[in-house]
């Protein structure tokens, strides 16, 4: 089977970053935003994969496990917090969790 | 019995801490036996030890401990007794226990009874310690004692503000002398690797020759401590405005003890003085000077105390002038007179005051003469003695041997003899003026209740001693005896007298000054007793005189405007400290820069996404590009 070329990979992996990235930043929904992040983290995963195929080393594979790891502690995480904050301030909007400002 | 040395000055001392500790529970005849009861076994104790003192057997040398022991400065706290500490601890001792049981009826009204007395018995034990010391470390620490307490006792009645200067004034204008003799302490201690007196005083002639500049130098340093304490040019403008305290204070500290330490000093460390007579010739001049400035001061007071304070000023002049001729013993002798004379007077115009309900002015006193028969005849003896009157005055003794001794000792002058000569004048006219002003003329003061046994008693004695205490010193024209200066001899050399000076020179001498004795009383009656009116016309006829004479020679207009007033406006600009701004420029910087960067911290999650993106995509770039 023929191999996807690397830079369609990288490709690919940078136009998910930029996507997660985006919507992040105009997301106010504070799920919506960790989504995004969930999509920045997979782009990163799959940069890897593609990183290992290329040098055909298992070690794009083992970072990428890695971070499904770190992801779904940091999801458990961050809903508990999205939990709590829906319950202080009734809304998921994130602008409204501005009570730490300088 | 010389053993027991080193139980006179522990009596006060132990005195002292009682009263301290428990000053307010004790009755105040207790506290009174502790205070009085302390010094006057000091006093039986030194008597005794007196009579079995015999000079020829050299000084007395007791070390009790070890004081300090640090790099080679090892003073132990070591007593050290030969003829001139005897003097000094008789005077101190005897003195002060006749002040002490004078204050048990002065002070009994006072609310501050236990304190007062705490103190007095403080400074004695401080003054001790500080003729006694046999190193100079030991003796500082007596000498600041005694600066301690003279500093409490003046402002002893604290509540009233300028009380509470005054007793600032005496402590830090005598600090401007202790650092001048802090100073020459360290000369002498880097020179001779030992403070101990009697090492110095043997070292040093070995060391330095006659008219060496490091002898100089110390002698002068040694001077400006004296001239500190001892109230002498130009330092001694504390002196009147010290009268602020209790009379006994006045009579103790500023009269007979304290003030006579500089004299102390010098006598102790004469040695040095001889090997730099350019030294000891300031001590002369310096006495010459302010025997003359004071004296004309005391002439214009209105003030009992403060015409007693200037007097004192002149007197220790007179000392300072014996000392600058080399006279040493003349000195003591007169310091001991002086001692005698001055407490009986401030005990005196303390009784006085007394009596009249605080009333200093003696403008306002007169008639005393026959409502209060005793304090008029003893004060009158008193102030004959000050005045010197001829032959039957214990004062007409040691002055007359200060003047000859001026006139006619090696390192005399013409310039001294006149000005003490001089002064002997002005002295027996201000003396006399104060006894008419307060005593004769018409009555304008009701006296208010009479002075009891404790207070006449030792104006009794004092005036006995003013009388008597003369004629164990006569000069060679007078029965030539000379058990005073014999007895110092081991420890004071006497003074070479010039050859050519004749006993008729001696004889003339004394006529000039019991002539000018006689006529300065004469002036003194004709001006305030038969023409009083005369008196204001030449007041007003010399008004700026008598004001700049009444200001004290203007000196501390002077010192107000060259020291005070430069002081006071440098540190009123520099009331926000010019150094701190640099500080107070780091902290508006913090705050300014903290103020702007918490407006970016909104609380905006947005945003700080944001900047995260803005940063990496600039790190990124620069890892780039460069």
């Amino acid at each position: 089977m023929d191999q996807v070329p690397t830079e369609a990979g990288l490709i690919l992996a940078g136009v998910l970053f930029t996507l997660g990235l985006i919507s992040v930043l105009i997301r106010r929904n504070i799920i919506f935003m960790l989504i995004s992040v969930e999509i920045m983290l997979n782009a990163a995963g799959l940069a890897f994969v593609v990183a290992g195929a290329k040098w055909s080393q298992a070690d794009g594979q083992v970072m990428f496990i890695f971070i499904l790891t770190m992801a779904a502690a940091e999801v458990s995480v961050g809903l508990a917090l999205i939990l709590q904050i829906y319950h202080q301030l009734k809304t998921l909007d994130s602008d409204a969790a501005n009570k730490m400002k300088g | 019995m010389t053993e027991l040395l080193w139980i006179v000055p522990a009596l006060p001392f132990l005195g002292a801490i009682i009263l301290i500790i428990l000053g307010t529970k004790l009755s105040r005849i207790a506290a009174s036996f502790v205070g009085a009861g302390s010094v006057g076994l000091s006093a039986l104790l030194v008597i005794l030890i007196g009579l079995n003192y015999a000079p020829a057997a050299g000084p007395f040398r007791q070390v009790l401990w070890q004081w300090i022991d640090v790099a080679g400065l090892s003073p132990a706290f070591g007593f050290h007794l030969d003829s001139l500490s005897l003097v000094f601890i008789f005077v101190i001792t005897f003195v002060g226990f006749l002040i002490h049981v004078y204050s048990t009826e002065f002070m009994a009204e006072d609310e501050g009874f236990a304190r007062f007395f705490a103190y007095l018995n403080l400074f004695v034990a401080s003054m001790l310690i500080l003729v006694l010391a046999d190193n100079l470390v030991l003796m500082y620490l007596g000498w600041e004692g005694v600066g301690l307490c003279s500093y409490l006792l003046i402002g002893f009645w604290y509540e009233e503000k300028k009380n509470g200067d005054a007793a600032r004034k005496a402590f830090i204008v005598t600090r401007v002398g202790d650092t001048a003799m802090a100073i020459g302490l360290f000369m002498l201690f880097d020179i001779f690797g030992t403070l101990i007196i009697n090492d110095i005083l043997e070292q040093a002639p070995q060391l330095w020759s006659v008219g060496s500049q490091t002898a100089m130098v110390v002698a002068l340093l040694l001077l400006g401590g004296a001239v500190g304490k001892s109230a002498q040019l130009p330092l001694q403008t504390w002196l009147p405005d010290a009268m602020a305290g209790p009379s006994p204070v006045s009579a103790l500290i500023h009269a007979a003890t304290m003030v006579t330490a500089g004299v102390y000093l010098i006598a102790r460390m004469h040695v040095i003085f001889e090997l730099s007579p350019t030294a000891q010739l300031c001590v002369g001049i310096i006495g010459a000077l302010t025997l003359l400035i004071a004296g004309f001061s005391a002439l214009t007071q209105f003030d009992l105390k403060r015409v007693l304070a200037y007097s004192t000023i002149s007197q220790i002049g007179y000392m300072f002038l014996a000392l600058g001729v080399g006279a040493w013993s003349a000195a003591i002798f007169h310091f001991m007179i002086h001692a005698f004379f001055k407490a009986l007077l401030f005990l005196g115009a303390g009784a006085v005051i007394m009596v009249l309900h605080h009333e200093h002015d003696m403008f306002k006193m007169g008639g005393l003469r026959n409502k209060l028969p005793v304090i008029y005849w003893t004060f009158l003896i008193g102030s004959a003695s000050l005045a010197a009157l001829p032959f039957i005055t214990a004062g007409f003794y040691s002055k007359d041997s200060i003047l000859w001794l001026s006139f006619a000792g090696e390192k005399g002058n013409i310039w001294f003899f006149l000005a003490g000569l001089t002064g002997a004048f002005v002295t027996s006219i201000y003396t006399f003026r104060m006894v008419f002003v307060t005593f004769f003329g018409e009555a304008k003061t009701a006296v208010g209740h009479h002075t009891g046994a404790r207070i006449t008693i030792p104006l009794v004695i004092l005036a006995v001693l003013s009388l008597v205490g003369g004629f164990i010193e006569l000069p060679h024209t007078l029965g030539h005896l000379e058990l005073f200066s014999d007895f110092l001899k081991p420890v004071l050399p006497a003074v070479a007298v010039d050859p050519s000076a004749t006993t008729g020179m001696e004889w003339t001498i004394q006529g000039i000054t019991m002539v000018l004795s006689l006529v300065g009383i004469f002036i003194a009656y004709h001006y305030y007793v038969r023409k009083p009116e005369q008196a204001s016309q030449l007041k007003s006829s010399l008004a700026g005189l008598h004001r700049f004479w009444f200001m004290g020679w203007g000196f501390d207009n002077l010192y107000d405007s060259v020291l005070v007033k430069p002081y006071v406006f440098l540190a009123t600009v520099n009331k926000n400290d010019i150094v701190d701004k640099f500080y107070s420029l780091i902290v508006y910087t913090t705050e300014l820069l903290h103020r702007i960067f918490a407006r970016s911290q909104g609380g905006i999650l947005r945003w700080y996404i944001m900047s995260m993106v803005i940063g990496a995509i600039l790190i990124l770039t620069l890892g780039l590009l460069l």
